[in-house]
């Protein structure tokens, strides 16, 4: 699976939002409502998913799903 | 009277300062209800070696020392995340550990700040933050914060440090906000007196005062302190949050 189409996937678990209305550009904050706690927690499940460790002060730069997607791509 | 709740039962719960005095006392009343009781200790590998075997003894499904001085964060953070690993997530937290010294106002040299402010208040907000994740990844998650009734009504020789425990209730009621949609709870727990070694070094005349002071005549036991955290940890007090309770005898009224 690409690593945006697993984000996403996360991320509509998580947020009960249809994967097919969560777009690249989706904003976690303005689109989906998360607050900073959902954020946390939502970056502790990509953590968890992709194997990775990623840094608290990072996360604020994280906004959208295309952020995160690509955040993740240079972990690899 | 001491009191079960069958849910605490392998509960993984970290007890701070519990070494000695009320800390002790609520370890080993954990035990007796059977959790896995884990604290800290800064010296002395022999005596920690000891208590986990009585907590054992005394029903423990675990006990676990862990060797880290509260003011030591990076020590604090690797024990507490080695810990975690290997045991799986801490769910109850009793932030206890804490120190003073009396004296008047125009007497505390900044040092003295420093260390009651250290260990009864920085220390805690460390330790706590340190735990939040593990926190968001465990269930039943139940904070009890050591306040003291000093911290509400104040007293002579004792402005630091009830400064230190008013602070402990500021902190308790943003905690308990800040986590309450996760169903998380915090509270504090404000004891008057209770008798442990510290008030046994209490001149008797200034007992006899004291006591004249409390509702109920009499200093309270560690027991009714440990009630109330086995109360507060437990599925019990489910929609208890942010609260602060008293244990005075009536002393601050």
């Amino acid at each position: 699976m690409e690593t945006q189409e697993k984000v996403i996937k996360i991320v509509s678990e998580a947020t009960k939002v249809d994967a097919s209305n969560i777009k690249a550009e989706t904003n976690f904050i303005d689109d989906l409502n998360l607050d900073s706690l959902d954020m946390v927690e939502m970056m502790m499940k990509m953590e968890e998913e992709f194997g990775v460790e990623i840094p608290e002060d990072k996360t604020e730069d994280l906004k959208t799903i295309n952020d995160v997607t690509n955040f993740l791509k240079t972990m690899n | 009277m001491n009191v079960t709740y069958s849910d605490l039962e392998n509960k993984i719960v970290l007890v701070t300062g519990a070494t000695r005095g009320i800390g002790n006392a609520i370890a080993k009343s954990l035990a007796k209800n059977k959790a896995h009781v884990v604290f800290n200790y800064r010296s002395n590998p022999e005596s920690a070696e000891a208590l986990v075997k009585e907590l054992k003894e005394l029903g423990a499904s675990n006990a676990t020392a862990l060797s880290f001085d509260m003011t030591d964060y990076e020590s604090m953070k690797s024990s507490l995340d080695s810990f975690v690993k290997d045991h799986g997530s801490i769910s109850g937290l009793v932030n206890n550990a804490g120190v003073s010294k009396d004296q008047l106002m125009m007497r505390v040299k900044p040092d003295d700040i420093d260390f009651i402010m250290d260990i009864n208040l920085k220390s805690t907000m460390v330790l706590t933050n340190h735990l939040c994740r593990n926190f968001l990844k465990a269930k039943d998650v139940s904070v009890v914060n050591m306040s003291s009734v000093v911290g509400m009504m104040g007293n002579t020789s004792q402005s630091v440090y009830a400064a230190s425990k008013a602070g402990l209730i500021g902190f308790t009621k943003s905690f308990a906000k800040e986590l309450g949609s996760r169903k998380m709870r915090c509270n504090a727990i404000a004891p008057g007196f209770i008798e442990t070694e510290m008030t046994a070094d209490i001149a008797d005349k200034a007992q006899e005062d004291y006591k004249k002071a409390i509702p109920m005549g009499e200093y309270g036991k560690t027991e009714d302190v440990t009630n109330l955290v086995l109360f507060l940890l437990s599925g019990a007090s489910s929609y208890i949050t942010g609260e602060v309770i008293k244990v005075d005898g009536g002393l601050y009224i």
